[in-house]
């Protein structure tokens, strides 16, 4: 998408939610061979700062600096919880539904840059906005101290406060799957993973985008 | 000795065991207030410090900042302080709708600060290997 833009005045701004660190993004930021900035954000700072809860998430902002849409899935979509557990597969038509979203919403991104559609006004985009509360405030405290306990060698009071964070935050998924990974490598998308996942029933993992583009989404 | 944590980064100070009683200087350095005769000052904004929290040439960093709004954690040790934004602060900033401000590091360590970027549309996202 960013080497059709490059005549725009355009950049993206791409943040790897990393608490392990750069070393831990390297492989995917190297194998994108981006011109675009990959950087590297180990407190999640830009989850507590734009109070997002999930990656991928995006916000858009526009020439002046000013949000034009608030925090969004970023083109994912809930078709991985139609995985097939034995085979690890996801069914043909999932695969092109989630591939056409995916699509859809890469397509908005490029309309916006290139026209201004889909730019909520000023109104839209504060009624959009998430609502961080004082729950939601102490747990960023908790995973800030939490992350530099662990970075420091005291992972067994990192963890405990990584734990309030996520029980003060419960629907974050970077908190919970940042201290699952810190864990153990591998853990944010294991046995536990799936039983939260579950949990939410009939509740999105990914809230889809609402974007309207000649009514398709 | 002990290490803040705030938004602007990370800061140590010489700190005592109980709670996190800082010189001014210190607590400048660490918070970015200032002890003024009018009180604990940022720029135009000045709160007034209650008694209870100045004593022996040294301010309750920790209690000035829940009076404030803001939540504090720390270890047991007291030893790691983190000085976290408030929910006003967070929603107030969001409200205004200019993209809050940051500076980050890319892989080779360089720090690119999103406000530099003013003049284009930004796409920010994130992402995460886990």
């Amino acid at each position: 998408m960013f080497d059709s833009l490059k005549t725009e005045k355009f950049m993206i701004v791409a943040v790897a939610e990393e608490s392990r660190g750069g070393a831990h993004a390297r492989q995917w930021i190297e194998q994108a061979k981006a011109e675009y900035w990959c950087l590297i954000d180990e407190d999640h700072r830009v989850a507590d700062l734009y109070g997002m809860v999930n990656v991928p998430q995006a916000v858009w902002i526009d020439q002046t600096g000013r949000i034009v849409r608030p925090p969004e899935t970023a083109g994912s979509t809930d078709h991985f919880r139609l995985m097939d557990p034995a085979t690890r597969t996801l069914a043909p038509e999932h695969q092109a539904a989630r591939q056409a979203a995916r699509s859809a919403y890469l397509d908005a991104v490029r309309e916006w840059v290139l026209t201004g559609s889909h730019a909520l006004p000023a109104d839209a985009a504060r009624d959009a906005l998430p609502r961080i509360t004082p729950e939601i405030a102490l747990a960023q405290a908790h995973f800030r101290l939490g992350v530099w306990l662990r970075r420091h060698g005291n992972a067994g009071e990192g963890d405990a406060h990584l734990a309030e964070a996520s029980r003060l935050h419960p629907d974050s998924w970077n908190i919970w799957r940042q201290a699952a990974d810190l864990d153990e490598v591998g853990k944010a998308s294991g046995e536990a993973f799936w039983q939260r996942v579950q949990a939410l029933g009939e509740q999105p993992y990914y809230p889809p985008p609402s974007i309207h583009r000649h009514g398709r989404v | 000795m002990a290490t803040v944590l705030t938004d602007t980064g990370e800061a140590t100070v010489a700190a005592t065991k109980n709670g996190l009683w800082l010189t001014a200087d210190d607590a400048a350095r660490a918070t970015g207030w200032t002890l003024k005769p009018e009180g604990m000052c940022q720029a135009d904004l000045c709160v007034p410090l209650p008694a209870h929290a100045a004593r022996d040439g040294r301010i309750d960093v920790a209690a000035f900042w829940q009076l404030l709004g803001r939540p504090v954690v720390h270890d047991a040790a007291n030893e790691t302080w983190v000085l976290g934004a408030g929910a006003d602060e967070r929603n107030a900033a969001l409200a205004g709708l200019i993209a809050p401000d940051f500076t980050l590091p890319d892989l080779a360590g360089v720090p690119h600060t999103l406000s530099a970027l003013r003049g284009n549309k930004v796409f920010l996202s994130t992402w995460a290997s886990w």
